[in-house]
């Protein structure tokens, strides 16, 4: 890109007046649609979840509406354990996720960019579960999970475990089973944008190392994974950012049950609003998840010197 | 006229030259890997994709009330039930319609902004440009109560036309920065060419750069299609009429009845499967071509 704006320089006369023809408002026009709609639709929202969140606000109980300054963080901090307890299995999710489908990603990317023999069917076959919905997800693995027909049925007939165990609706076995019926939709993901990353990795490289000697594991340690690294920093964030705000999946397959167990702030935050109408707490709540958020992502990028020539 | 030609001279004699020896060379660098090394951890991940998916199917097609593993006698009956009495049929015509409208606003409205971004200096592009990436930090789950009120404003409530908006919304941030992306990447010496050609702007975009876009506007607008086909929360909260509803919505009211029709829960997934792995099919290699434009042309 550098290189084609230098090479675009020196004509610079002859596009001048071009340039100067087509009108200054002409980049404001294009971008005004995305504009509007991202003002009206996004900062909007925002900002009113900003004010809602200084204020006692519940449709149902209009008595107690009106200004509460900090009222609701203070509740926040020090009277809700729930916004404990959710937020330390928010961090649990999005870590053990997030962790898990880099891991698998990574791995299935490398495999699959070899040449063999039904590379295009293993592909396609590897990354078709990325294209299902959380809740279609949920549906494929209520029928996996269910107590009387699933799985379970099946492994208690070989001698495998008792009949009529509920994986999700027992609190010891809860956890593993989402995470497993997220990771089944999750690891493409990883896999197809590592794999993108994977096609402009120079083969001269590879050539060069073979040259000197590197092993295959030495090859991937100096010259795959320093390519991949800015990829690997970006998806991990998009990711994590998206496991954490996402409640398709355990909204449907566990409603954050049993007791609690699989909450994450947004859905306690869900619940709280769509539920119990608090809409006021709820938007401090929602205000406190978008600042811990922000937070995060700055210290991530910062730590993991994203971009690092610039 | 000039440029072009050299572009397309340049790199052509390295590319044909040094062919002959290098399929050999190849072969003993990174692809030199055993062959079960490849098959072994394949097999075994494509286990554990491919069960999931045979278990639905086989709950989709067998009797209810059948252990069997194998999907046979067949029956359609729970596909025929889905459809017509639990209103998969107008569920389904509704996220077409809604898949299909948010794609096409997304791609215009991205391609629109993409382009400024790409290849205009303004005065408010950088914080342009911030707001595009913060508001991937904002969970459009969390949002949904000032969202409802804001649709409730404008009598949109019980509207496909809300969801569409909404999903639209959310995801022109990034398809924006993909494509003004996939623009930088096509030379602007290009269009430049164009304009001495005699072409004005637009139509110097149409006919240079909006071919090159292909793969990677194929790949935005199959993302806002599956994106929004699979969304579930905005049409969740903001239809509330039955013959509005989407088909993730219709999945989900399945799934919560007090005791599950499983037969019913399976034929109605494999419904909202199918538009979307077969979109994902064709797009499969776009996808990857896509993604990769970038880099293989900087």
């Amino acid at each position: 890109m550098a290189q084609a704006a230098a090479v675009a320089k020196p004509p610079t006369p002859p596009r001048r007046r071009r340039a100067s023809a087509t009108p200054r408002r002409l980049p404001y026009l294009l971008i005004a649609p995305a504009a509007l709609l991202m003002l009206g639709f996004i900062a909007y929202p925002v900002l009113s979840v900003f004010y809602y969140s200084l204020q006692d606000y519940n449709p149902t109980k209009p008595w107690r509406n009106g200004f509460a300054g900090f009222g609701n963080f203070t509740r926040i901090f020090t009277e809700d354990p729930l916004f404990w307890d959710t937020l330390v299995f928010s961090a649990k999710w999005v870590f053990v996720e997030v962790g898990l489908q880099l891991l698998f990603g990574l791995a299935l990317a490398l495999i699959v960019n070899q040449t063999f023999v039904g590379r295009a069917l293993g592909r396609a076959l590897v990354f078709s579960p990325w294209a299902v919905s959380g809740v279609l997800t949920s549906a494929i693995w209520v029928l996996l999970y269910n107590s009387q027909t699933g799985i379970t049925r099946y492994l208690a007939d070989m001698g495998i475990g008792d009949y009529g165990v509920s994986w999700l609706s027992d609190t010891s076995t809860v956890f593993p089973a989402v995470v497993v019926a997220d990771l089944w939709r999750g690891v493409p993901f990883f896999a197809i944008l590592i794999l993108a990353d994977l096609q402009s990795v120079s083969r001269d490289l590879y050539e060069a190392a073979e040259v000197d000697g590197a092993s295959r594991f030495k090859q991937f340690l100096h010259i795959t994974l320093p390519h991949l690294k800015d990829a690997i920093i970006l998806s991990t964030l998009l990711r994590a950012v998206w496991e954490f705000n996402n409640v398709d999946l355990l909204y449907t397959l566990t409603g954050g049950g049993p007791a609690g167990e699989t909450t994450t702030l947004p859905l306690y935050i869900a619940n709280t609003s769509v539920d119990a109408h608090d809409f006021g707490y709820a938007s401090a709540l929602t205000t406190v998840a978008f600042v811990i958020l922000l937070f995060c992502s700055m210290v991530y990028l910062r730590l993991s010197k994203f971009g690092g020539e610039k | 006229m000039i440029t072009k030609e050299a572009t397309a001279a340049a790199p052509a004699p390295p590319r044909t030259a040094p062919e002959p020896p290098r399929p050999a060379k190849r072969r003993r660098a990174w692809d030199e890997a055993p062959r079960w090394q490849i098959y072994l951890p394949l097999g075994i991940y494509l286990v554990f994709t491919l069960i999931p998916f045979y278990w639905i199917l086989l709950f989709a097609l067998r009797p209810a009330g059948s252990t069997s593993l194998v999907p046979w006698p067949m029956t359609t009956v729970h596909f025929e039930k889905v459809w017509t009495d639990r209103g998969f049929g107008t569920f389904f015509y509704n996220s077409v319609l809604v898949g299909v409208v948010t794609l096409l606003m997304t791609t215009l409205v991205a391609l629109a902004g993409g382009y400024a971004l790409a290849r205009f200096d303004f005065k408010v592009k950088r914080g342009f440009m911030l707001a595009l990436l913060c508001s991937q930090f904002v969970p459009g789950a969390l949002l949904l109560v000032p969202l409802f009120e804001i649709f409730a404003g404008l009598q949109m409530i019980n509207s496909l036309i809300s969801v569409i908006i909404a999903e639209t919304v959310f995801q022109l941030p990034l398809s924006m920065i993909l494509i003004s992306n996939f623009i930088k990447n096509v030379p602007y010496s290009l269009e430049e060419a164009a304009w001495v050609d005699g072409c004005n702007r637009f139509r110097a975009f149409r006919v240079v750069v909006l071919p090159l876009l292909r793969p990677g506007l194929i790949a935005v607008g199959s993302f806002a299609f599956v994106h929004s086909w699979n969304h579930f929360l905005f049409a969740l909260m903001f239809l509330n009429n039955q013959e509005k509803q989407t088909i993730p919505v219709g999945l989900n009211t399945l799934m919560s009845a007090d005791s599950v029709d499983l037969g019913a829960l399976a034929a109605g997934g494999i419904i909202a499967a199918v538009p979307v792995v077969i979109v994902f099919a064709f797009i499969q290699k776009w996808l990857i071509t896509g993604f990769s434009a970038g880099a293989v042309k900087g």
